[in-house]
């Protein structure tokens, strides 16, 4: 992988850094490089994950264990799970746009502490090499991204230890870029620029860092225990030594649920910002965004126990987590309902960048109420650990993050490089992989309902028509990957001139040149109080008025 | 004449309410039931599904609705209206969501309960004087209760990757659990090595086997009828094949199996 | 591309931020902190589960004495008090007060680990014994490397504030002010883990 393995490089004088393309691979502290720097190291792992995923559903295409060997198949795709939650949508969705955007919105020329930034990123290619490479060096890690033990303790040790050191340095990175976010947020922002003034992605990004602080360091530890099970013979999760191996479950979920919310508020961020801009309206409902954002925060550290309703946990246990997990839809809703409400009325243009954000919002909603009722404890025992819950997730993390990623893409793309990308291909992209997506993943709620279990390389020939129409759609959106590909290189080069603002937004972000200069403007920065402050007040408007608030020319 | 948009939309709220209950109804996802709860869990999947149907169905209308009457049109450069909330619409919008989630968990509760969910375990379960600590799963109550039911105690035991069945009344080592029709069975299962899951789709049950901590799992089979058993928790290379075969037999058949195998003299039933 | 003639570096050094910002770096700090503490909590739920759930097998020991953790709770809580008094020294600019303070704090510091390696030495399990013997020394060990890392910490402020070199000084008082809060954070752990651990 290139971002690795390319030495960085040495200036001739030693306060200089190398400009032009090469500070793409250096220790550079710029945040706007850190934050591109971690959208294509990402995005290079999402094509290794997705390649793995390939794999996997080339092996489903038949009942038989016959693509690849057994053990083989819980390598890839525990190294499928790790790879795609840590090192492709958390680093994105947290340090790649974090990284970009948030110094923009507060109107900082860079984050609180640019070093630990450029470390926190430094840390993620060394991190991701070790897991990849330990799959041909020692054969990698095969208990799932879960490592439940007592699996993880009896399967070949040098694989998970090395899985193990590939994690925690993962969640340092984590850690250090949650205390960077905090701090800028709520430390750097501009003189006269209040909290509740704050762009929504802010207020997301100071969420999810809460929960990074204080979900991370419990992963960590945990994981120490469990290497000492491994190395040093203690007996924690060891039963045969009188460990516990629930103990681990609890520690393990405590901090791989508010994961997921780590995935995701970021993202709801980011549709935040995309959705006013394209469909010329206001924010609807800011206070009650925040406030359900850290609600969210907050419920998020209380329902754990949800993915262990089967591991014999007591029964008043199992009530406490079914309704503390299944009240997460209330502040969840209000979002979506804002969004929806956003979009009432608006002037919508349905380019890329707003086809997937509403390609999320549909994704999303069908994942959350599979969610919700996956918290119900008498629904879960029939389903947990089958393919409704494959499905489950991944509406979720594919239908929901990563097509915000996408769509982030092509909103933003304009800003990263003063180029548009090509509308027409952002649409097929849009297309296929909508259709694809679905294809792949619908059909597996059935399976699971219906007796098919996860993690299984071989299954029941009755499940065989329903696991080739998932391949084919998971073959579909391999495919969607080109268009993409093609246009985002392709207009690097060669794509037409954005201007500094071509969608005529108010974020800070847009108040300067694209791509922006070094210390981000220069000179002020911007002093944004209103920056969804689109639209025509109500008694003006007039279906056929063609007049728009061009604030952003008028300089404010 | 203009029809009033309220009208419109208490319409269309009413052909969506409908309409989930329909879909809940008569598409049917879940396979064949044949065990006491599996009816009742197929009732909680009816009104999760019907009111799923609903909030998605009203959604995605929603928003393709927006999507195509709000859209840009060529000649159209302005803006949109600016409202930046409606404190009476979020409210509404907060309770709804509130109500339905409460309902749902009050209802899955219920269902719960009916299943056996709630029954306290068996702390004695072990005929006589063992302490083992029983740790969860679905269960018909003390030991007391059991012998009141007439249930049938069989031993479970996972490893990789194979689970075995242990009738302690007829001495019965077996690889398929057989089992009569209409009698409660307990299963007290516990795992050698790794966790497993012991799983019957048919009967909806599932619960994980566990080194260290037995667990035990109640149920009553309704259907004859040969079922699969699946280990649904990854235990390692083998787990995809970690499968037997539950057995729902006639009571009079079972009878006979029993008797055949039992390596007891005294039958006990 | 926009080229500006500004050269990234000179103006993301930490000088050009001293001057222009407030200084968050204890802000950042105390996060971490906030973090870390989330590590022992995660140790200390550990301890209480399994102290609650899973009885101690029959023949294994885990008896803990109270002398030596009771001295090294004072030995803490005096060099927490010991490095305030090196902070307000170094306020009023009295540098060698300061430097006293310090090294007594260091050794106060060494002292403590010292007396938790006797206490190691004569307990009665070893790691691998039982889940308490090893849930008590991963935490008390993890505890020890903070100890450790502090301590040095302290030595390194302890060289840095020496006159000459004017690393440390009045005026950039940021090492000492770290190296003071993290030794308290790592006090408090101490005494919630002595009542987690040894009390309860
Ligand atoms: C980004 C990732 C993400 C997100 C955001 C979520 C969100 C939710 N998840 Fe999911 N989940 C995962 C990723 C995620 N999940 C993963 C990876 C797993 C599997 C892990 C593994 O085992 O490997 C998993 C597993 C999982 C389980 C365990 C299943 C099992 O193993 O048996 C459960 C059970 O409760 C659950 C529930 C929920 C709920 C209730 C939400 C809620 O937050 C959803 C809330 C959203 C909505 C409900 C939609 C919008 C709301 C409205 C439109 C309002 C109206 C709605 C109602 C009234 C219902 N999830
Ligand atoms: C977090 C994000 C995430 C994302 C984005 C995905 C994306 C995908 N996932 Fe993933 N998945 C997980 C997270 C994710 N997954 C997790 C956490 C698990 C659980 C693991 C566990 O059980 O431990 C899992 C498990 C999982 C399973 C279950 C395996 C099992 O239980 O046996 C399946 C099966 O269908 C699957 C399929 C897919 C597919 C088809 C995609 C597709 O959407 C991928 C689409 C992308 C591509 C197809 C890439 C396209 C590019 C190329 C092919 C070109 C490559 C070229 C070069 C490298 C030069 N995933
Ligand atoms: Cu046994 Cu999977
Ligand atoms: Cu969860």
């Amino acid at each position: 992988m290139t971002v690795a393995t390319s030495p960085q490089v040495v200036a001739p004088k030693p306060r200089l850094q190398p400009t032009g393309w090469l500070r793409y691979f250096s220790f550079s502290v710029d945040h706007k490089v850190i934050g591109l720097q971690y959208l294509v190291c990402g995005f290079i792992f999402y094509l290794i994950g997705g390649l793995l995923a390939g794999a996997i559903r080339t092996e489903l295409v038949s009942p038989m264990s016959d693509f690849m060997a057994r053990d083989v198949y819980n390598q890839v795709l525990t190294m499928h799970g790790t790879i795609m939650i840590f090192l492709w949508i958390v680093p994105v969705v947290n340090g790649a746009f974090g990284n970009y955007l948030i110094p923009f919105y507060v109107g900082a020329r860079d984050m609180a502490f640019p070093r630990l930034n450029a470390v926190a990123f430094w840390l993620i290619p060394p991190a991701g090499l070790l897991l990849i490479t330990s799959y041909f060096l020692t054969g990698a890690a095969q208990s799932g991204w879960t490592a439940y033990p007592p699996l993880s303790i009896t399967t070949p040790a040098a694989g998970q230890i090395v899985w193990i050191l590939s994690v925690l340095l993962l969640g340092g990175s984590s850690i250090f870029g949650g205390i960077n976010f905090i701090a800028t947020i709520l430390k750097l922002r501009r003189p006269g620029l209040k909290l509740m003034q704050l762009p929504m992605y802010c207020w997301a990004m100071l969420g999810t860092s809460l929960l990074v602080v204080l979900s991370t360091p419990v992963l960590a530890g945990t994981l120490v225990l469990l290497s000492f099970d491994i190395i040093a013979h203690t007996g924690f999760f060891n039963p045969t030594l009188g460990g516990n191996v629930v103990v681990y479950q609890h520690l393990f979920w405590f901090y791989s649920h508010p994961a997921v919310y780590i995935m995701v508020l970021p993202a709801f961020g980011l549709v935040s910002e995309i959705l006013p801009v394209h469909a010329r309206k206001p924010l609807f409902g800011y206070t009650t965004m925040v406030y359900s954002i850290m609600a969210i925060v907050f419920l998020g550290l209380i329902v754990w126990a949800h993915h262990m309703f089967t591991s014999g946990t007591p029964p008043w246990m199992r009530l406490f987590f079914t309704i503390a997990t299944a009240f997460i839809a209330v502040p969840t809703g209000i979002k979506f309902f804002n969004w929806l409400a956003t979009l009432w009325g608006g002037r919508i243009s349905l380019n890329s960048a707003l086809l997937f954000s509403c390609g999320f919002i549909v994704n999303f909603v069908l994942g959350g109420i599979t969610g919700v009722a996956l918290a119900q404890v008498p629904f879960d025992i029939h389903v947990h650990d089958t393919y409704f819950v494959v499905a489950h997730f991944h509406y979720i993390v594919f239908g929901g993050s990563v097509f915000v990623i996408f769509a982030s893409v092509y909103h933003w793309y304009p800003k990263f490089t003063g180029r548009m990308l090509n509308e027409n291909l952002g649409r097929l992209h849009f297309a296929l992989t909508f259709i694809g997506f679905n294809l792949c993943f619908g059909p597996q709620h059935w399976l699971g309902l219906n007796g098919m279990p996860r993690r299984v390389a071989e299954y029941d020939p009755q499940f065989t028509l329903i696991n080739q129409i998932s391949s084919a759609g998971a073959l579909l959106m391999a495919i969607s990957t080109l268009p993409f590909l093609w246009n985002v290189i392709q207009s690097a080069i060669a794509g037409p001139p954005a201007g500094d603002n071509p969608w005529n937004a108010l974020t800070p972000e847009w108040l300067t040149s694209s791509p922006p200069p070094v210390e981000n403007w220069t000179g002020e920065a911007p002093l944004v109080e209103e920056p969804y402050g689109y639209g025509v007040p109500v008694e003006d408007f007039d279906l056929t008025a063609i007049s728009g608030r061009d604030l952003w020319s008028s300089g404010k | 004449m203009q029809i009033p948009s309220t009208i419109i939309t208490l319409v269309i709220g009413m052909v969506l309410v409908l309409g989930g209950m329909w879909v809940g109804q008569n598409i049917n996802l879940l396979p064949i039931d044949a065990s006491v709860n599996a009816p009742i869990y197929d009732e909680l999947f009816q009104v999760l599904f019907t009111i799923g149907t609903i909030l998605f169905v009203g959604i995605l209308g929603l928003l393709v609705f927006s999507l195509i009457r709000f859209r840009r049109r060529a000649d159209q450069i302005g803006d949109g209206v600016a409202i930046e909330g409606n404190l009476p619409l979020e409210i509404f919008w907060t309770a709804v969501p509130a109500v339905v989630v409460l309902f749902v968990g009050l209802y899955s509760y219920d269902i719960y309960d009916r299943m056996g969910g709630m029954v306290p375990l068996a702390h004695d379960h072990m005929a006589g004087a063992s302490e083992e600590r029983v740790w969860g799963g679905i269960s018909s109550g003390s030991i007391a209760n059991e012998a009141a039911a007439n249930t049938l105690p069989i031993d479970v035991t996972a490893m990789q990757f194979a689970f075995l069945f242990h009738y302690p009344q007829g001495e019965i080592l077996s690889g398929e659990l057989h089992v009569p029709a209409g009698r409660p069975v307990t299963l007290h299962m516990e795992a050698k090595d790794v966790i497993h899951a012991f799983w019957v789709p048919e009967f909806r049950l599932k619960q994980d086997v566990i080194p260290g901590q037995p667990t035990q799992l109640s149920f009553t089979p309704t259907r004859p009828g040969r079922y699969p058993i699946v280990c649904a928790e990854l235990c390692g290379p083998y787990h995809g094949g970690m499968r037997s075969t539950v057995v729902v037999e006639e009571p009079e058949a079972w009878d006979e199996w029993f008797n055949n195998n039992s390596t007891i003299d005294v039958s006990t039933t | 591309m926009t080229t500006l003639p500004i050269e990234t570096d000179e103006h993301h050094s930490d000088h050009h931020h001293d001057e222009e910002h407030p200084d968050h770096r204890l802000f950042g700090l105390a996060t971490f902190l906030v973090a870390d503490g989330m590590t022992f909590a995660g140790f200390f739920a550990a301890y209480l589960t399994f102290k609650a759930v899973n009885p101690l097998p029959t023949g294994a020991v885990y008896e803990l004495e109270l002398p030596l953790p009771i001295l090294n709770t004072v030995l803490l809580l005096v060099s927490s008090a010991t490095f305030h008094q090196a902070g307000k020294a170094l306020h009023q600019n009295a540098t060698n007060r300061c430097r006293n303070w310090l090294l007594i704090t260091a050794a106060l510091g060494l002292a403590f680990l010292v007396s938790q390696m006797v206490e190691y030495f004569t307990l009665p399990f070893g790691l691998t014994d039982n889940l308490f013997a090893s849930t008590f020394y991963a935490a008390t060990g993890f505890h020890g490397l903070h100890v450790t890392l502090g301590a040095l910490m302290i030595l390194i402020v302890w060289w840095q504030t020496r006159p000459q070199s004017g690393r440390v000084t009045h005026n950039n008082p940021f090492p000492l002010e770290a190296a003071e809060l993290y030794w308290h954070f790592v006090d408090g752990i101490w005494v919630i883990l002595f009542v987690i651990l040894y009390l309860i």
